[in-house]
């Protein structure tokens, strides 16, 4: 027998609205821009890295992983911003809509759609760093074995080795992953906000605002959970800002990565599982802001 | 209206889940010694307002590339004040980056004050020295800061045994520091080494010196190197060692 009664969730008509979604903001003209000034910013790191001495590796691993992580950000934002009011604008969201697709799928569909121009937009910049990375390993492993030509072998390597740890190291990897967890979590919290927002502009500035406060978060966590001599007032303002924004400095580990620290990988894994909750919570709250919305 | 109450209680209620996760991460952060940056009114002086912006939203490491850079000009011009206030920055922008603290020692202990004592615009040789001396406490001050920052990394250890070693003279501290770098992971070879030379140098500890740089003898031909052999040398005869005890030459 032919099945065709609607399921509730189905695979297909997801893959459907994210291909939809990746595809219509792959059209836009500010994801290449955004995309070209984060691949400029990187690949001129080694010019300007250059005006540096023997700091170049560090002055050039800060740039990249800055700029990755602030053009991660701002697409994800950007991106995301835009969805809902211009599906809305456009009508294109009551033709999906008046078919059936139930909403959770629809808005899966488009938070996926661009998790997933956020990811090869990650790729891109970060092939780029590594290009860059390596082709100044090359010339600064042969300058350093040039100079070193007429040292004893053991200190010849040493010399090698050392400029091979300071140039690259995994951690980076762990730093790219960091990067791409909080590009998630604000794409899905701009979703979220989208939902009740009125204009695209409205739901960037709100968002410019949650970056800001979501970075000074830990401060105000910290004093509401530990301080006992502030007032109430002090206390309950606090807890507001703790209790409603995310922590983003928890994401911020790119800094102590490019200064060549290790990432446990405990750390690493409790960052990303926090990253994928927020996702999924603010995904959930998205849906039920949405979900008897009048459209 | 009461599905907007519902949404913001959702926030808190899931604020009120996440808060200990992320207390409890922050924790983590504090013992390996990430987020060591304290953002206070001190730094918000120094950085000035758009700095101290982005340093807060997560664009810290760019903002003390920034200033490095600047703190590198500064270098260029010999302008030493201000090469001393940018790098003072930098090092509190990114405390866990070795290269600055390492940078900003030498700039201070090995420039400046050579520069100081080398002063056409001070006659008196009396006040060069002190100056120089001043950028050597400047020195080994940003190295025990920057050790404070970073214990578990073997360099600052080192570099701060140099400075003991070439500015101050002091060989049993220089010794101190390179043993202490050749016990962390990732510490040179040769720091343990190094650590033994000084020692020799010590007076009093000249025994305690030859039991070191014995038993790295005896390590094998690896570590059987010209210096070692020498200082190894020198102490047997000051030590009048039974030449049956004796290295062979």
């Amino acid at each position: 027998m032919n099945n065709r009664t609607h399921r509730v969730f189905s695979l297909r008509r997801l893959t459907a609205i994210i291909g939809n979604t990746f595809t219509g903001l792959t059209r836009l003209k500010i994801f290449y821009v955004l995309l070209l000034f984060a691949l400029l910013l990187i690949g001129s790191s080694v010019f300007m890295a250059q005006m540096t001495f023997q700091q170049e590796f560090q002055v050039l691993k800060d740039i990249a992983l800055g700029a990755m992580s602030l053009f991660t950000s701002l697409l994800a934002i950007i991106a995301t911003a835009r969805l809902l009011p211009q599906e809305m604008e456009d009508r294109t969201a009551y033709t999906v809509l008046a078919k059936p697709v139930s909403r959770f799928e629809y808005l899966a569909g488009k938070l996926f759609g661009v998790l997933l121009l956020l990811g090869l937009s990650l790729i891109a910049m970060s092939a780029l760093f590594f290009l860059v990375l390596t082709l100044r390993e090359q010339s600064v492993l042969s300058e350093t074995a040039r100079q070193m030509s007429n040292a004893p072998p053991e200190q010849s390597a040493e010399a090698l080795r050392l400029v091979r740890a300071s140039a690259f190291n995994p951690n980076l990897f762990s730093g790219l992953a960091v990067i791409y967890a909080k590009g998630c979590l604000l794409a899905a919290l701009t979703l979220f906000v989208s939902t009740f927002a009125t204009s695209t502009i409205f739901t960037t500035i709100v968002m410019a605002f949650v970056y800001f406060i979501g970075h000074v978060q830990p401060i105000a966590r910290e004093y509401w959970m530990q301080t006992n001599s502030a007032g109430w007032l002090t206390k309950s303002f606090l807890a507001v800002v703790a209790l409603l924004f995310p922590d983003l400095q928890s994401f911020n580990l790119t800094d102590d990565v490019v200064a060549g620290n290790a990432v446990p990988l405990a750390l690493l894994l409790q960052t990303l599982a926090m990253g994928l909750f927020y996702t999924a919570f603010y995904l959930a709250l998205a849906w039920a802001a949405f979900f008897r919305k009048e459209l | 209206m009461s599905r907007a109450l519902i949404v913001v209680l959702s926030l808190l209620l899931f604020g009120a889940a996440r808060a200990p996760l992320e207390h409890e991460l922050t924790e983590t952060h504090r013992r390996l010694h990430f987020r060591a940056v304290d953002f206070n009114l001190d730094l918000r002086e120094q950085l000035g307002q758009l700095g101290f912006v982005a340093a807060l939203s997560g664009f810290r490491s760019l903002v003390a590339d920034a200033v490095f850079i600047q703190a590198h000009v500064a270098w260029e011009r010999t302008e030493w004040g201000r090469v001393l206030f940018l790098f003072r920055q930098v090092t509190t922008l990114q405390p866990r980056a070795i290269l600055f603290w390492d940078m900003a020692a030498w700039h201070m202990a090995w420039n400046a004050s050579t520069a100081a004592m080398n002063d056409p615009r001070q006659p008196r040789q009396a006040l060069r020295v002190k100056a120089a001396r001043e950028y050597f406490a400047l020195g080994k001050d940003f190295l025990e800061r920057g050790i404070k920052n970073n214990p578990d990394r073997p360099e600052l250890y080192e570099a701060l045994a140099r400075l003991y070693r070439d500015k101050y003279e002091d060989h049993a501290r220089a010794s101190e520091y390179f043993a202490r770098a050749a016990g962390l992971p990732g510490g040179h070879s040769y720091a343990e080494r190094f650590a033994a030379y000084e020692l020799a140098q010590c007076p009093g500890r000249e025994r305690e010196a030859y039991a070191q740089l014995r038993a790295l003898y005896d390590r094998g031909e690896q570590e059987r190197l010209p210096t070692l052999l020498r200082r190894l040398k020198e102490l047997e005869i000051k030590l009048d060692i039974p030449p049956v005890q004796r290295i062979p030459d």
